[in-house]
């Protein structure tokens, strides 16, 4: 495979896409221009922010700082996957109960590095908290909120397994 | 703010890569591509071709052999974080792992990617010079061993050629009496260091020989600490801190008197590391 377009086939969202991309696409750009889900968010596209995370083969990775072709073969799943899947809804609704969102912009990315967290560590500490979503800005809501909700469901879903 | 145009290709041999390095000047390899892919972003990087090298067998494993540990180039920070020979036989690597980036850019970025691309203020360069470590190459010319202490020139620059491919790591594998140190201050846990120490030394009791303090975000590159490193061999952690050779210059993150300052307290966190060691 060389050259400055390519075919690329890939499973999103449980779906296969096969579409030819310009080598200079990132995964995110490939997501909202190519396929239209623009709930994985573009903000500094250099990997600073968070704002573009999404899950590539299981992993949470930055969708600007991996490209569109690099995704040949792999299984790509965005927040609209996970949101229609049911897999993070109480995430979502701990978000919203506990005003741990203002604008929205940085949630997508937010709700994916916590329930990357929460599937690592059942029993995350607020500092452990802290730390995952260390590299997912919010400017609106100071994190406290988030810390919140994040911890809150790792509560009620540890209460649940019991 | 997207990359200009260039060509992408997938390689699945060390060769393929060589060559194609030697047929385009400007082709970047592609690895992780947690630095490259945002300095493409921001077109400070325009390469006419990025070699993909993540498909190429036996770069991606961790061995412990011949008093050594390697580490090869496509491993990941993730696998790294949570590896027993790296947390067994090189503990100052896996001291330094969770500093590295958050847990988005750890899935991705790879150890050769960080030592390659030579960030000064990033902490494995400064693992590799505190741990008197080795960097395995393969170029046209068959495959060399680089001393870390001969392999960071200057600001992200190498003595890599420019058709060569880091393809390992080396570190000698920790003995009973390796003692070792780390510390760095950022501004958010896991950007790059305001300043930060990677440190390792032979410790019977609270005596110290063979003191290698390697220091970054300090310079152009990692830079070893000798003045400090004697006086700590003495147990002189005032002296030390007093004598501490570095001559940091003002970046966005801090003035150098700031980061001088920085770096007398990263050295005696790190002493007590050394001395005291958790049994």
């Amino acid at each position: 495979m060389s050259g400055t377009a390519l075919d690329i086939s890939l499973t999103v969202n449980g779906e296969r896409i096969a579409e030819r991309v310009d080598a200079r696409t990132t995964l995110v750009d490939f997501l909202r221009e190519s396929l239209a889900l623009t709930g994985s968010h573009v903000g500094c596209e250099h990997g600073v922010c968070g704002a573009c995370i999404v899950r590539v083969n299981g992993e949470i990775v930055r969708g600007c700082l991996m490209l569109a072709a690099q995704c040949d073969g792999a299984k790509v799943e965005t927040i609209e996957g996970l949101s229609d899947a049911g897999e993070i809804t109480d995430l979502q609704t701990a978000f919203e109960q506990r005003n741990a969102l203002q604008c929205g912009f940085c949630t997508p990315g937010m709700v994916l590095t916590a329930q990357d967290l929460l599937q690592r560590n059942g029993a995350p500490t607020r500092e452990e908290i802290r730390e995952h979503i260390s590299g997912n800005y919010c400017r609106c809501t100071g994190y406290q909120a988030i810390v919140d909700a994040v911890e809150s469901v790792a509560q009620t879903r540890a209460g649940a397994k019991k | 703010m997207k990359p200009a145009p260039f060509a992408y290709k997938k390689v699945r041999t060390l060769e393929e890569a060589v060559a194609l390095l030697g047929e385009h000047r400007d082709a970047r390899l592609l690895a992780g591509g947690q630095s490259l892919i945002a300095t493409l972003n921001m077109r400070l990087s325009q390469p006419s071709l990025l070699i993909d090298i993540n498909g190429i067998a036996g770069l991606s494993g961790i061995a412990h052999k011949n008093g050594k540990v390697e580490i090869g180039a496509l491993v990941r920070h993730v696998q790294a974080e949570g590896n027993e020979l790296i947390a067994k036989y090189a503990p100052l690597i896996a001291r330094a792992m969770p500093h590295i980036g958050h847990p988005a850019i750890r899935n991705r970025g790879t150890l050769g990617g960080s030592i390659a691309f030579a960030d000064p203020a990033a902490e494995l360069p400064a693992c590799l010079l505190a741990l008197d470590g080795e960097i395995d190459v393969a170029g046209p010319k068959g495959k060399r061993t680089i001393r870390a202490q001969d392999f960071f020139k200057g600001l992200f620059e190498t003595t890599l050629g420019p058709q060569e491919v880091l393809t390992a790591i080396r570190v000698p594998a920790a003995g009973k009496d390796l003692r070792t140190g780390f510390a760095e201050l950022a501004r958010r846990h896991g950007d790059y260091a305001v300043v930060g120490l990677a440190a390792s030394a032979r410790g019977d009791g609270k005596k110290l020989s063979d003191v290698r303090l390697a220091y970054f975000g300090v310079g152009n590159t990692a830079l070893r600490a000798r003045k400090a490193e004697a006086a700590l061999a003495k147990g002189d952690i005032d002296g030390a801190v007093a004598g501490l050779d570095l001559e940091p210059y003002d970046d966005v993150q801090a003035t150098g008197a700031v980061k001088k300052h920085l770096a007398g307290v990263l050295l005696r966190r790190v002493a007590k590391q050394l001395m005291e060691p958790a049994a």
